[in-house]
């Protein structure tokens, strides 16, 4: 089983993350469940959301402390929350910025990890860019299935289109494979290196 | 054939619902609600769900007025509460089974105040539990969509209101695979809605007249014996179920791995998949572990609790409700299965306000069990935070301790609750 654990802020939609993450899987005929924690349904407040996916029916109903994989919407978040509690070192870790882990003072965390499992990207610039707005879940979840290979771009395509019509899902999708891309080139880089 | 999606417990509560063809639902839309009915709302705007009459109404003990009024009136009747909502209905719970009228509701269950919290556990189903209704509890949202189906039946065939019971948040919010069933098939399965009683301006009846001493204990006697004629039709529908949709779901009882098990847990609800799982685990290891889940506990099934109980040594009785000053209220009545056999049953409270019930929290008490370490004669809380209690004891102790919730919070650091 895969446990994946998101953390955002009310707003940038870390829940419909989790649930599109939860469908993409479904669309490759596995069984998946997504959740989110409650009682923060502020715009700006910590939100965290999760996703696990397994080949067999998953029974659990529990949290998820010790996630294969996080992704972070907002890196500021690790002054409010313990981003990192439970998370080992063969984890992936994928930040949306920018920076680098060093540069946000994040460089232990990205040490701890094995090479090449902990990434940034910078998903909001992203998401402006193709969607006009600061919305980067969709780009997440492009450079994750890049970062993991659990899903492919084309079930998180899938997914986006099914929770956005049109040309809201369209420029979506764009973001998603720009990060993705983003995402393949550095973990070219980062193998050569 | 049924539509396998990927979807949120409650959307896929309210498709089903909304296939067994209500011809009223009455709901308040405020907080705590669910999205089962904000989706029938919609299926009634759209037309999808017609002929069906949407009542917004102006409070929950409204919501169930009206639920009386239409199910007299001879329409299926609908609708959806939980927690302060389903206590503000409590009155009006006890009219509909005493007149005997087939409602069928959905309890998103969550904790009731104060202090004030938002998140699941059983406190609001239990605190009914003597009203009258039944009480199926769905241990996943597979489960829940398939019991809705099933309730219509079972109150129409009966003439008795059915609550089905879903964790709140942990089911009504999460999103899973979920068959949801056809149009055709649930109409093959549940056939239109015959009353018992039916108000009619043309044959003009009352339902609902006083009755004094004279005939008070006959009414109730027939209220306890048409609940405990559900004990035998539950089973039924739970059969024809199976033989219609090709999956089980419903029924008094699901034991799970109880052969020749020396320690049984009992549970309702969600959490019944994780102990599952921690079942498996020692299974693995060679314990004798099992597990009953109880689907149905109003009527209780004393017979069914019995029979799958009675060969084990220990019950481990895991509830997210309790009685305060008496203890487990599942455990209770699993006593009472258990009446002149030497089974040892433990009380223990879990999952209350949205704390979750993990796999390593329900290991470790197994292990206890098992080690012989759980007193069987107290009431046992999972994950107690004894510092935080034995803080606040020392604090009662001053003249003017102050506000005890508050001062735990305090102490625990919390700012702004939360909890998942």
């Amino acid at each position: 089983m895969l446990e994946i654990r998101i953390h955002g802020r009310g707003g940038q939609g870390a829940v419909t993350a989790a649930e599109m993450l939860s469908v993409a899987a479904f669309e490759e005929g596995r069984h998946a469940q997504a959740f989110p924690t409650f009682g923060s349904e502020r715009t700006g407040a910590p939100v965290v959301s999760f996703c696990r996916i397994d080949d067999r029916p998953i029974r659990i109903h529990e949290p998820i402390s010790h996630p294969d994989a996080l992704l972070v919407q907002d890196p500021t978040l690790v002054h409010q929350v313990l981003l990192f509690e439970g998370v080992g070192e063969e984890a992936y870790v994928l930040l949306n910025t920018g920076r680098s882990f060093a540069e946000l003072g994040l460089g232990e965390v990205e040490d701890r990890l094995r090479p090449g499992r902990a990434v940034c990207v910078p998903a909001t610039e992203i998401a402006r860019a193709e969607l006009g707005r600061p919305l980067p879940n969709t780009a997440l979840l492009g450079g994750f299935a890049a970062l993991t290979g659990w899903v492919s771009l084309d079930s998180i395509s899938t997914a986006i289109r099914q929770a956005f019509a049109g040309e809201v899902g369209e420029a979506n999708v764009r973001a998603a494979k720009a990060a993705h891309d983003r995402v393949l080139e550095k973990k070219g880089r980062s193998a050569r290196a | 054939m049924p539509v396998r999606s990927q979807i949120e417990g409650s959307q896929a509560v309210a498709r089903a619902v909304a296939r067994c063809r209500p011809q009223v639902v009455a709901a308040y839309p405020i907080s705590p609600q669910t999205h089962i009915v904000e989706s029938l709302a919609d299926l009634v705007r759209t037309g999808e769900l017609d002929p069906c009459e949407y009542l917004m109404v102006e409070s929950e003990l409204g919501a169930m007025s009206a639920c009386i009024g239409s199910s007299a009136m001879g329409s299926r009747t609908y609708t959806a509460t939980a927690s302060q909502g389903l206590l503000f209905m409590a009155e009006a719970l006890f009219n509909a089974s005493g007149l005997g009228l087939p409602i069928v509701m959905t309890v998103a269950n969550r904790a009731i105040g104060a202090p004030i919290n938002i998140w699941n556990d059983h406190s609001d189903s239990m605190s009914m539990r003597d009203s009258g209704w039944v009480q199926l509890f769905a241990s996943s949202n597979q489960e829940a969509v398939d019991l809705h189906v099933q309730a219509f039946r079972l109150a129409e065939r009966l003439s008795l209101p059915v609550m089905v019971c879903m964790d709140g948040f942990v089911l009504t919010h999460a999103v899973e695979q979920v068959d949801v069933p056809e149009q055709d098939e649930v109409d093959a399965f549940l056939p239109p809605f015959t009353p018992r009683q039916q108000l009619d301006p043309a044959q003009p009846v009352s339902i609902g007249a006083m009755v004094g001493p004279e005939a008070f204990t006959e009414v109730k006697y027939l209220m306890h014996a048409r609940q405990m004629q559900a004990l035998d039709e539950i089973p039924r529908i739970a059969a024809d179920f199976e033989a219609a949709f090709g999956r089980p779901a419903g029924g008094l009882v699901r034991p799970y791995r109880t052969d020749d098990a020396e320690t049984v847990v009992v549970a309702l609800g969600s959490q019944v998949g994780t102990i599952e799982v921690v079942v498996d685990q020692l299974r693995d290891e060679g314990h004798p572990v099992g597990l009953l889940d109880v689907t149905c506990f109003r009527p209780w099934p004393r017979d069914e609790v019995r029979r799958a109980l009675a060969g084990a040594a220990n019950v481990v009785v895991l509830e997210k409700a309790f009685a305060v000053g008496a203890g487990g209220i599942v455990g209770q009545n699993t006593r009472l299965a258990l009446a002149g056999t030497p089974t040892v049953v433990h009380d223990v409270v879990a999952g209350l306000g949205g704390r979750p019930v993990t796999a390593a929290a329900v290991r470790g008490l197994l292990d206890d069990v098992l080690a012989g370490r759980v007193d069987p004669h107290r009431l046992h809380f999972l994950g107690l935070r004894t510092d935080l209690v034995d803080g606040q004891l020392r604090r009662d102790a001053a003249s003017v301790p102050g506000p005890h919730a508050e001062s735990m919070l305090r102490e625990a650091g919390v700012i702004g609750s939360g909890s998942h």
